[in-house]
């Protein structure tokens, strides 16, 4: 029976030092994003995509509006120096690409924060609250989308003067919409839950209930549905930029050189085909990590 | 003073369907360090009363009467005042630990909302306390596992989770609605007992609302046995169990499996609860009753003092002397 006994003291001894892992939720939700190729692939591809972005028109030698007379439609080339060649007033495809993609980025960015945080808001106090007051919310959302957005636009342009700042506000007017009906469907389904019940039961008030209780539980659907309004809201951008309502020659972005380079394509299929990927690219990217960050996030899930 | 006094306590529900009268007539006393248990089958209007107590009643609900804690109506409070006693004097445990904590929050955030809601503690105090807590309600390895989510512990450690956060600041009435029904008899036992020292070591009154009499036995001091949306009797525990007066009651106390006498067929209460949206006009329980008479059917029975024993409420037309022999009660 030695060896039994020995054999039992030793099992005694392990099992003092196991001990419940106790996991950060960050590092957790990491670790497991981590473990997702697709979405640490389209991560770094991001990332790289925005420090080019960001570095690229200081460090290389052209200027976005600068015409260089020797080089009209210019194929991509090693030579000269424009290796994404240029248009056709000769202004360097590389840089105008990358410069558009500041505008692009910011107005993806800005546009569905502003989306985020009034459409969360919104169908959250709306799916909450219920009754009268989720219906006259409701309507209103309901009207603005009724509202024709080109007509919003043009209206808004003509008042106050075209500037970039405005074309934020009227973008953000409509790409909230979606996101309150969402949020409140996801509202009404977790107002039900228990828990909010229980909440209620020890005495938290209504608006601690919506955003300290209810919100935290949108954030996967949030999250995919925010990756989702970012390639709307830049390429809503482009079709403003394209009417003469949004960004301004020589100033560009990536949606009004894909519509220049789709005018010439059979000339200069690079004017369109290297911006449309540096669009595609990122829109795709955005998915990949929104999809990523949707599964690392949710806590039941490990 | 008494702690909690309910006067005449009424729910009911607009539907399409109308009306639904879902409790009449509740009136009960609770003094502290008094358990009562509230039994009744599913419908009878249990958790609904003390759903209405809390001031928790869906959107359609409407509640009627006086829920009078230390003096004081919470039924016609404003949600501001309501929302001080919530938690803090009054708490409750819900039935399913698996649904009743927030996924998202960890135990500690969820914990430490209610002492810095009702007590103002810094988070840093706040936490020490929660790890008390779960310490009482035996969490091994509190300190770590209060930083964890709720899917990472069991259904047994999540009621305990919730035991824990309805007593954070010891309030002087708890209201455990059936809070071992969805867990197994061998945790079962465990949160009863320790339901039992917590009181003990807390001097908490609880409200028991279960519909199962084992648990009634070992716990309650006073049983209120609810059916159709109303008060069939309300004697102390013991006389419910050796002396009970009224039919319902009998039937109940008859349709306990035994695990001594072996073999033999279950005894059930034939027929099925009364549509509370179309009520009888007579006693609710008339129809499934073994003893009831044409009277029945036409006249409600008022709740009124047994002649036998001033302390048993009952209503029923019939004297406890005409309800014997049990054994009439069908075999299904």
């Amino acid at each position: 029976m030695m060896f039994s006994k020995s054999k039992r003291q030793a099992l005694t001894q392990a099992l003092e030092h196991v001990q419940i892992e106790r996991r950060s939720p960050w590092a957790d939700a990491r670790r497991r994003f981590m473990k997702n190729r697709a979405a640490v692939v389209s991560l770094v591809l991001l990332g790289v995509i925005a420090f080019l972005i960001v570095v690229g028109p200081w460090v290389l030698p052209h200027n976005y509006e600068d015409t260089d007379w020797s080089a009209l439609n210019l194929a991509p080339t090693w030579q000269g120096g424009h290796w994404f060649g240029t248009d056709d007033l000769g202004r360097d495809l590389m840089v105008r690409t990358l410069v558009g993609g500041r505008i692009s980025f910011m107005v993806g960015i800005l546009g569905t924060l502003v989306a985020v945080v009034i459409g969360v808001s919104w169908g959250a106090i709306a799916g909450f609250c219920g009754g009268k007051v989720d219906g006259l919310m409701m309507r209103f959302v309901d009207v603005m989308y009724a509202l024709p957005f080109m007509l919003f636009a043009i209206l808004l342009m003509t008042f106050f003067g075209r500037n970039l700042v405005l074309m934020f506000v009227a973008l953000g007017a409509i790409s909230w919409l979606d996101m309150a009906r969402i949020v409140r469907g996801q509202t009404l389904s977790i107002k039900s839950k228990e828990f909010i019940e229980a909440a209620r039961a020890i005495g938290v008030s209504r608006r601690a209930i919506i955003f300290r209780h209810i919100v935290p539980n949108l954030l996967g659907v949030v999250v995919v549905y925010a990756t989702v309004t970012i390639p709307n809201v830049i390429l809503t951008e482009s079709v403003l930029s394209f009417l003469g309502l949004g960004v301004q020659e020589p100033m560009t972005s990536w949606g009004v050189l894909v519509q220049e380079g789709q005018q010439k394509m059979d000339a200069a299929p690079w004017t369109l085909l290297i911006p449309a990927l540096f669009l595609s690219l990122t829109l795709y990217c955005a998915n990949y990590v929104g999809d990523g960050l949707r599964d690392a996030l949710d806590p039941k899930d490990r | 003073m008494t702690l909690l006094q309910v006067k005449n306590l009424g729910v009911c529900f607009s539907t399409h369907d109308g009306m639904v009268h879902a409790v009449n007539g509740l009136n009960f006393e609770l003094e502290p360090g008094q358990t009562l248990g509230i039994v009744g089958e599913s419908g009878s209007g249990k958790s609904q009363s003390v759903l209405a107590m809390m001031g928790l009643l869906a959107n359609n609900g409407q509640a009627s009467g006086e829920v009078l804690y230390q003096g004081e109506n919470l039924l016609s409070m404003r949600a501001r005042d309501l929302n001080r006693i919530r938690g803090d004097r009054l708490s409750m445990i819900f039935q399913d630990p698996m649904t009743s904590l927030n996924p998202y929050l960890t135990v500690e955030r969820q914990m430490t909302e209610v002492l810095e809601l009702h007590k103002h503690m810094p988070s840093r105090a706040a936490k020490t306390r929660a790890i008390e807590l779960l310490e009482a309600v035996r969490i091994p390895d509190a300190a770590r596992r209060i930083s964890m989510y709720p899917h990472e512990f069991s259904g047994g450690m999540r009621q305990r989770v919730m035991i824990a956060m309805a007593l954070l600041c010891e309030p002087e009435v708890l209201i455990a609605d059936e809070p071992t029904t969805a867990l197994d008899v061998t945790v079962q036992a465990q949160i009863l007992t320790l339901l039992k020292e917590l009181q003990r070591d807390f001097g908490t009154a609880i409200i028991m609302i279960t519909h199962d009499l084992g648990v009634v036995a070992g716990l309650c001091d006073q049983v209120m046995v609810m059916y159709g949306g109303r008060v069939m009797e309300y004697a102390s525990a013991e006389s419910i169990f050796y002396r009970p007066s009224h039919p319902y009651t009998i039937g109940l106390l008859g349709a306990l499996p035994r695990l001594d006498h072996q073999g033999e067929t279950l005894t059930a209460i034939p027929g099925n609860p009364p549509n509370l949206a179309n009520m009888p006009s007579g006693c609710p329980f008339a129809e499934r009753c073994a003893y009831a008479f044409p009277r029945c059917n036409s006249e409600l029975p008022v709740l009124i003092s047994n002649p036998d024993d001033a302390s048993v409420l009952r209503a029923c037309h019939l004297k406890p002397a005409q309800l014997v022999p049990v054994g009439e009660i069908q075999h299904v």
